[in-house]
């Protein structure tokens, strides 16, 4: 690792024998992939000619991996392509070749000659109990490795649940005292992309959005990006329809289940998880576990673990009757949106409230503001 | 002769973190080594008088790697505690998950997390592309990617990706060190496979993204198997949903035909020694697996059940994994507490109190 002057992407994609014309194809498809209208292509292309490529240090906490596993499926764009082309993934435990103080080395250099350079990406999280030794690498705990490496970093993404909010191992009783990164820095900007693991393409687009501007990209007030984490899975859920007409999923074999029923008396998390999943879906498209049959988790929102069970639907709100008719069903839906989501799942909100977490999570519907700054 | 105390730690290109200490006596032999993962989560105490349907979502995320078995392991054990037996689809369909799994995971560790121990990135620069070319040719006549030309825009990519001196992944490792034995040509091939396997799986994976709705961690086994199949019907899994299952099943097949057997074979070749090191105590445990007529007759796996003691290979000993006295976990090199004093239980008696005692970091 030398200390070259850093290439730009546009002067990296050209030794690599790609031409103008297929640049700014690239740029075109990024700029769409990043749901951005077609006038910003210019932008995009500016920033792919004049940025250098930026070096990542990715680090690993406690987690299972799923984060590094969710972003190598990625479709658009592909892993190689951020990998090669667009970041320099300098450190990543799971990927890199250097292994023992060969790779601490790597950090260290980072941290000491691109002060404030460098885009820190943390999975998982850093336990605190018992002096932070439930993870360790190289000999020294997780925790100082994050906060040294965090200090000179120029921003966070905070990819997952585990990053972003402590996800399965900071369940009750959290016995090691697992605590997500926004809680541990504060003087850093940190983007949370939760979700177990993130959709592999709201993983690259916030990491291309971040490269290609410069700037984080608008996060709601949970520090997610609005552009993924705006509307609740229900929004937008393919089954919505039949929840608005009080068709039920009631067993796993049921009619209802071959029909594709709504499975929110199968416990389904959908109406109160903020994620892309029914919008962009899973892997490149071809499912997301509402669609597939399975009820949502929840896997996005905070203290998921701790809101089972899994298979009880949220709350004893009352729901649409199947004697309903549609006109009955479709005011008491619109009524319950009037008042928020709070009102739609009173209990829910707290059940929260009894796990400690006091805050609701009622709809924040504001629309992501564009990007013409 | 002195000693000499070598430690990896990070081990990468795994899941999870492991150290490793070796110590070598004087010619640079290892005579004893030490292996430690240094993360630990306590997900048994987390699972704790929770809903027993809910086990296997965190089971599942023990590893996000070989994701979804630990939740299938998870979700048969309640199963046989409260007597229920799936339908013969519903196994069906988690065979042909944890098969997806098995075939994606066995392609990933061998191209992306172990290739670079076999692999010199750096030596791959020298390789002659028409030479790498009928070496391609001859391992694997009819995978389609071999042509002078194909390896001769990689050779320049790989080329010009060096020469920025921003090697990101590869940065400071072992390039030249003559434990790699790989020609450069050779290498230079492992190196467009390793791209091509990372393309490749995240195509395979869809298998699960069908059935459990994502990958990692697909939600799909609750209740036997979640997804309906009903083939008529446009909401459920359909003909449609089934012929892109067999889509990406016979593309993995070619895959695993094509590309990643003849590299490993290949790449082997090169590299006899290791046949004869590792393989731990020589003791070897299978719980078996891929049902055929349900999770109860084990005689009908297509993976059969059974134990291996001292490497002895022609015997396999049959195992009942509810005998007290047949399956015991140990704690004796772990940081663990069990009550009274014991050393092993069998995973029904088996209790999880962490009781760590080794070197406090600084």
């Amino acid at each position: 690792m030398e200390n070259k002057p850093r290439e730009t992407t546009y002067e990296v994609l050209r030794r690599h024998g790609i031409d103008r014309r297929s640049f700014l194809r690239y740029c075109t498809m990024l700029t769409a992939a990043m749901g951005l209208p077609g006038s910003m292509v210019t932008q995009v292309v500016q920033a792919m000619e004049s940025k250098p490529r930026i070096p990542v240090i990715w680090l690993h906490g406690l987690e299972c991996t799923c984060c590094t596993e969710s972003f190598i499926r990625s479709s658009h764009p592909i892993a190689q392509d951020i990998i090669l082309n667009m970041i320099s993934l300098d450190y990543d435990d799971t990927l890199q070749a250097a292994a023992g103080h060969q790779a601490e080395e790597i950090r260290r250099r980072l941290i000491e000659e691109h002060p404030g350079e460098y885009l820190l990406a943390v999975e998982g999280n850093a336990p605190t109990k018992d002096g932070g030794v439930y993870c360790t690498v190289a000999g020294q705990t997780f925790l100082d490795v994050l906060l040294e490496t965090a200090e000179h970093a120029k921003a966070i993404v905070a990819w997952g649940s585990c990053a972003s909010n402590g996800c399965v191992q900071a369940a009750h009783p959290n016995p090691t005292g697992a605590t997500p990164v926004h809680e541990l820095i504060h003087d850093k900007p940190v983007i949370n992309v939760p979700g177990c693991p993130p959709i592999a393409e709201v993983m690259t687009g916030v990491l291309t959005y971040v490269l290609t501007f410069d700037r984080l990209p608008e996060l709601d007030r949970f520090g997610r990006p609005k552009m993924f984490y705006g509307h609740r899975v229900h929004d937008k859920c393919q089954r919505r329809a039949f929840f608005d007409a009080g068709q039920f999923v009631e067993q796993w074999d049921d009619d209802g289940a071959r029909q594709g029923w709504c499975l929110y008396k199968m416990g389904c998390r959908g109406p109160m998880t903020y994620n892309a999943c029914s919008s962009m879906k899973w892997n490149n498209g071809v499912s997301f576990p509402i669609s597939s049959g399975h009820g949502c988790l929840g896997c996005s929102e905070n203290g998921f673990w701790d809101n089972g069970p899994f298979y009880q639907h949220l709350a004893g709100v009352p729901l649409p009757g199947i004697e309903s008719t549609p006109d009955t069903i479709g005011k008491i839906a619109a009524a319950a949106a009037g008042v928020g989501v709070a009102a739609h799942f009173g209990s829910f909100i707290a059940k929260r409230a009894l796990f400690g977490e006091g805050r609701d999570r009622q709809a924040d519907t504001t629309p992501a503001k564009g990007d013409e700054a | 002769m002195s000693t000499r105390r070598v430690v990896v730690d990070p081990v990468t290109r795994i899941e999870g973190h492991l150290r490793i200490e070796a110590m070598l006596d004087g010619s640079g032999v290892i005579g004893d080594a030490i292996s430690s993962g240094t993360m630990w989560r306590g997900i048994e105490l987390i699972l704790e008088g929770r809903d027993p349907r809910d086990a296997w979502a965190f089971c599942e995320r023990i590893c996000g790697v070989c994701t979804t078995v630990h939740a299938l392991a998870s979700v048969r054990a309640v199963e046989d505690a409260i007597g229920t037996k799936v339908p013969r689809n519903a196994d069906i369909i988690r065979n042909i998950m944890f098969l997806t799994q098995y075939v994606q995971d066995h392609v990933i560790h061998f191209y992306h997390l172990h290739a670079l121990d076999w692999v010199d990135v750096v030596s791959a620069l020298k390789a002659d592309p028409d030479a790498t070319s009928k070496l391609a040719h001859a391992v694997s006549p009819r995978w389609p990617k071999s042509s002078p030309g194909y390896f001769r825009d990689l050779l320049t990519t790989l080329k010009n990706f060096v020469e920025s001196g921003q090697l990101g992944i590869f940065a400071n490792a072992y390039w030249g060190h003559p434990a790699y034995k790989l020609p450069p040509e050779a290498n230079l091939m492992a190196v467009a496979h390793y791209l091509e396997a990372l393309e490749w799986q995240k195509e395979v994976i869809k298998i699960h993204t069908v059935f459990g709705g994502k990958n990692p961690h697909p939600n799909y086994l609750v209740g036997g198997m979640a997804s309906a199949i009903a083939l008529q019907s446009d909401q459920a899994i359909n003909i449609e949903r089934l012929n892109m299952v067999r889509g990406l099943i016979n593309e993995a097949i070619t895959i695993v035909e094509q590309l990643y057997l003849p590299d490993l074979l290949a790449i082997a070749g090169f590299y006899p020694e290791w046949t004869q090191i590792g393989g731990g105590l020589g003791n070897y445990l299978c719980y078996g697996d891929l049902p055929q007529d349900g999770i109860d007759s084990p005689e009908a796996f297509l993976f059969p059940r059974g134990a291996i003691l001292d490497r002895n290979l022609s015997e396999v000993l049959e195992v009942d994994p509810r005998d007290p006295e047949g399956i015991r976990e140990e704690i004796t090199h772990s940081w663990y507490d069990y009550p009274e004093g014991k050393q092993a239980l069998h995973p029904w008696e088996g209790t999880t109190r962490p009781n760590y005692t080794g070197p406090e970091p600084p």
